[in-house]
């Protein structure tokens, strides 16, 4: 039962590491290559950025829907939230600011 | 007698939810610290004044061993994560001193990184570009120091006391630290150091 | 060795700053002395000032918050005293000193004043109302206290040693950064609000994790009472605004004391990103201030009108809604900063919006008293009061929300009197009434009655006379912050204003009044059956005082209102089989310690004495690092022990006669 569980949790961290390993060679590779034009070069670095960390937060974190408690889950759910919308309108204020006021 | 245990038991359970939640709830509080500077630098990216930029002065096999280096350390912890289970003291020690020396090399390379732009002449007080950057990775550099001060005065706790509920208590903490710092990371060099050298 | 302290730092400069430093130093001796010649010391130091005792925390935030009020209140009186005079004259204060008075005002109104007086009520209330023996981190609950005591420290010290910030309570750059203030009033002002920010924020991860998990057996959500449930919200609104300010006034620091350009006029810095980064904080905490007003009146005008609160469920998701749009605001602190038409319109229809819940609560309160059996208590008054006036200054409000309207009002007094038209009556009269309605469950007597109703009534029309006032003075055009002025038809309507800041005086001196009173008839109004009002909630059914442990066996919740179901039920006073050992927490003096520790930082921060700051943050980690293992923290209460406490209670609540004299109407 004890061999299950810590078998579970190795498997949960070597998968983790495999998968972050990899969604941070991918943008490393492709800016240093110059692969792709800036646009989508910046567009693949935030995907894989946005998954690597889901995987964090997965199989390092061990956050799911069964097992973490409730308040938790709705702890860094309202936090993503509120920096969607700090982040976001503070972009939205400084970049309309910088067309407006150059500075 | 025994009922008493196990309420005694109970309540230290319950001591440690209650603590998790704490400190998880410090963890986003964190969160939105590093998301502001996160904000603050994006806003302040093209504030060079003339001077020197990212692209002048990242360097990608640098931030990409220092990302190695994290990584490596996360899933070290995890072992060391893992060890407490089983009541193991010598491998929680041993996988504890990995992350420890791995978190090290990443301070030691990110202050050889800092010393480096300030002799240039591109220290913080440059231009708000440069306060941005020093200020954000900084941060995370700081919070990375604190967690190996944590790893020490934690190892020592193990050593002296053993796998105790409370020293558990404390590493599993430790753990949601330390995991969510590589998390930082991966913001990072996904917003500075990658963009920076396109 | 000082860094840049030297005698020049003493205020010798003007007599009036003289003054100001005599006093501050002489109010000190004489506490210091007065505790001497009680042979108070030892007591305060293990009873009071060690203490981890979530109801002894909040009397001391409550303390402090009455003590600031004065202070602040003084800078109000001298600010309104010299605007009444200041006609094509300078009246007696010189323009540097007005404005350290308007800086200082602001920051001890909200920071010294507000937030320790709301951190105070919830501190002693919401465990006793959620029936638990104390909050999740008692050690971290000491801690906040002497956290923010440091940053009140530290405003109360630049009376004596140096300057305060002249930039205002928002200390908005580049007038705060380092090139056009390169003096020390500015770091005061971070340094206090970068303290006591760190323990706000500690404080509401201590009450978020309090109210979740160690509510009393059948404690649902939905049973919990208006109040918690407004220091829930309110301390979410704490644990994740104070992030902001930390950022803001962090990296204003940085500039100040690094030569960092986050906000400079030169080398790429973007002065508009503090305002941004200031309001994304300041305005969820004007929230942090009211919701748990709100939490107040709704218990009062339950309890005084004898009558269940009307439509609970509304309640709480207004509040929960007024939270989480109170993020989504905040660019209506700056709709004048050049914005385009879209990113003002936007900001102004959140905030217009935002004033539809608060709306609902009214209806709430006022349905409660409709056919309700009204006791005019002081609280009440203040409840009532409140209604009224706040009403007033939400309309106010929704003007100001319309971003065309804003260009013309925007820093004018029209502002000043809407902003104090929400906080005068939403805030402090909600916690006035939340002191004298929980006082005795505090201190185990009540508070003069009749002294409670004479500070009401010179608050409400001393408030109208001081602030009616400037709303026409603002669509007349005269700017805020004003040391001087020369359209002499503005003089006649200063003149009410502060007229109406004597009758407030007034109204503080009934308070003073009050409270000797009460003290000296404490014997006739003594509270022994725990229960004043024929309360509802379960803070009444413990004693007053409550023993350490609160409840000598956890409550078993059946209702909304579990108090007046247990007493209709019959088993209120039951007493129970057996009694149990109880753990409590041990007192502690790291948080005392690391809060000395704290202010010695930011004194040494201030002052660049660099040594000294190496020296206290060591301190600081040392102290942090000792506690943190420690596993000895708690000590046990015998059930015999909780027996022998027991016992007396039921022992006075049986001799208690039905009447008593004292002061009911």
């Amino acid at each position: 039962m004890e061999n299950h569980k810590s078998e579970h949790g190795l498997s949960s961290y070597l998968i983790g590491f495999v998968l972050a390993v990899v969604l941070t060679a991918i943008p490393f590779y492709v800016v240093i290559t110059h692969a792709l034009p800036p646009q989508r070069t910046l567009l693949v670095i935030g995907i894989a950025a946005i998954l690597q960390i889901l995987v964090h937060l997965r199989f390092f974190l061990h956050l799911n829907f069964t097992s973490t408690p409730k308040e938790n889950l709705l702890a860094i759910v309202f936090t993503a939230v509120l920096i969607f919308i700090m982040v976001g309108g503070s972009f939205w204020i400084m970049f309309d600011l910088h067309s407006r006021m150059a500075i | 007698m025994s009922a008493a245990v196990t309420a005694h038991e109970s309540e230290a359970a319950e001591t440690h939810e209650q603590r998790a939640l704490g400190f998880w709830l410090y963890l986003m509080g964190d969160a939105v610290i590093f998301a502001l500077l996160f904000a603050t630098y994006v806003i302040m990216v093209n504030n060079t004044d003339g001077g020197p930029g990212g692209k002048a002065l990242f360097n990608l096999r640098n931030a990409g061993i220092e990302t190695a280096l994290l990584l490596v350390s996360s899933t070290t912890f995890g072992f060391a994560s893992l060890c407490t289970r089983t009541g193991n003291r010598g491998a929680v020690l041993f996988w504890l001193l990995v992350t420890f020396v791995l978190g090290a090399g990443f301070v030691f390379l990110e202050l050889r990184e800092f010393a480096g732009m300030i002799r240039a002449g591109a220290g913080p007080d440059r231009s708000g570009f440069l306060s941005a950057f020093f200020t954000l990775v900084g941060t995370h550099g700081l919070h990375v120091s604190m967690g190996l001060t944590w790893i020490l005065i934690l190892s020592g706790q193990v050593m002296m006391k053993g796998l105790s509920v409370p020293v558990t208590s404390r590493l599993f903490r430790l753990g949601l630290f330390w995991h969510f710092l590589d998390i930082a990371w991966v913001g990072i060099f996904s917003i500075v150091y990658l963009p920076g050298l396109l | 060795m000082f860094g840049r302290l030297t005698l020049e730092a003493l205020p010798l400069y003007s007599a009036i700053a003289a003054g100001g430093a005599a006093v501050t130093v002489g109010g000190a001796l004489l506490v210091a002395i007065a505790i001497t010649w009680l042979g108070a010391w030892r007591y305060l130091w293990t009873d009071w000032l060690t203490s981890v005792d979530h109801k002894r925390i909040g009397i001391m935030y409550i303390v402090l918050a009455l003590i600031m009020l004065l202070r602040g209140f003084v800078d109000a009186i001298m600010m309104r005293a010299q605007q009444a005079m200041a006609l094509n004259s300078g009246g007696y204060l010189p323009p540097e000193h007005f404005d350290q008075i308007f800086s200082s005002h602001g920051t001890i109104m909200i920071f010294f004043m507000a937030m320790p007086f709301m951190t105070g009520l919830i501190n002693i209330i919401v465990p006793l109302q959620i029936g638990t023996r104390d909050v999740a981190f008692p050690f971290l609950n000491s801690l906040s206290l002497w956290l923010t005591a440091a940053g009140a420290g530290l405003v109360m010290v630049s009376l004596v040693i140096g300057k305060f910030s002249t930039a205002g309570w928002t200390g908005y750059p580049p007038y705060s950064g380092a090139e056009a203030n390169p003096g020390v009033g500015v770091d005061y002002w971070i340094w206090a609000i970068l303290i006591s920010g760190v323990g706000s924020t500690l404080s509401g991860i201590n009450f978020i994790v309090t109210i979740l998990k160690r509510r009393a057996p059948g404690m649902t959500l939905m049973r919990m009472t208006p109040f918690t449930w407004t220091a829930l919200c309110a301390s979410v609104l704490m644990a994740f605004a104070f992030p902001a300010l930390t950022v803001a006034c962090g990296l204003l620091a940085l500039d100040r004391t690094f030569g960092m350009h986050f906000f400079t006029n030169a080398h790429g810095g973007n002065m508009m990103n503090y305002p941004n980064l200031f309001w994304i904080w300041g305005h969820p905490e004007v929230y942090i201030l009211v919701l748990p007003a709100f939490g107040v009146f709704s218990e009062v005008v339950a309890t005084f009108s004898k009558k269940r609160l009307f439509g609970y469920e509304s309640l709480v998701y207004a509040t929960a809604a007024i939270a989480i749009l109170s993020f989504t605001v905040w660019l209506h602190h700056f709709f004048t900063m050049g914005s385009s038409a879209n990113v003002n319109a936007f900001f102004g229809i959140t905030t217009m919006i935002i004033a539809v819940p608060t709306g609902v609560k009214v209806f709430n309160w006022l349905l409660t008293m409709y056919r309700g059996r009204i006791d005019f208590h002081p609280s009440m008054m203040w409840t009532i009061g409140f209604m009224i006036t706040f009403v007033i200054g939400g309309m106010t409000g929704v003007l100001l929300a319309i971003p065309p309207a804003d260009f013309l009002m925007h820093n004018t007094t029209f502002l000043v009197a809407h902003f104090h038209n929400m906080i005068i009556p939403g805030v402090l009269f909600g916690y006035l009434a939340g002191y004298m309605y929980w006082f005795p469950k505090a201190f185990g007597f009540e508070l003069n009655r009749g002294w409670g109703l004479a500070s009401f009534w010179c608050w409400l029309i001393g408030f109208y006379l001081a602030f009616m006032p400037l709303y026409i003075l603002g669509f007349k055009g005269m700017p805020r912050r004003m040391e001087q002025y020369n359209d002499p038809s503005w003089q006649p309507y200063l003149m009410v204003a502060a007229f109406g800041a004597f009758v407030v005086l007034l109204g503080i001196a009934c308070m003073v009044m009050q409270l000797y009173v009460s003290v000296r008839d404490r014997r006739k109004t003594a509270d022994i059956s725990g229960d004043p009002w024929e309360g509802r909630t379960l803070e009444w059914a413990t004693s007053s005082p409550p023993p350490a442990y609160n409840f000598a066996i956890l409550p078993e919740v059946r209702d909304r209102e579990p108090f007046l179901d247990m007493k209709e039920r019959g088993v209120a006073y039951q007493r129970p089989a057996a009694y149990e050992n109880i753990h409590m927490p041990k007192n502690s003096m790291v948080g005392v310690a690391m809060g000395a520790f704290a202010f010695v930082l930011g004194f040494a921060m201030i002052w660049h004495i660099w040594w000294l700051v190496a020296a206290s943050g060591l301190a600081m980690w040392i102290a942090m690092i000792a506690r943190s293992s420690d596993d000895d923290s708690e000590y046990l209460v015998t059930a015999a022990e909780v027996k022998q406490t027991e016992d007396a209670r039921y022992r006075a609540l049986a001799t208690r006669t039905a009447t008593r004299t004292g002061n009911r109407k």
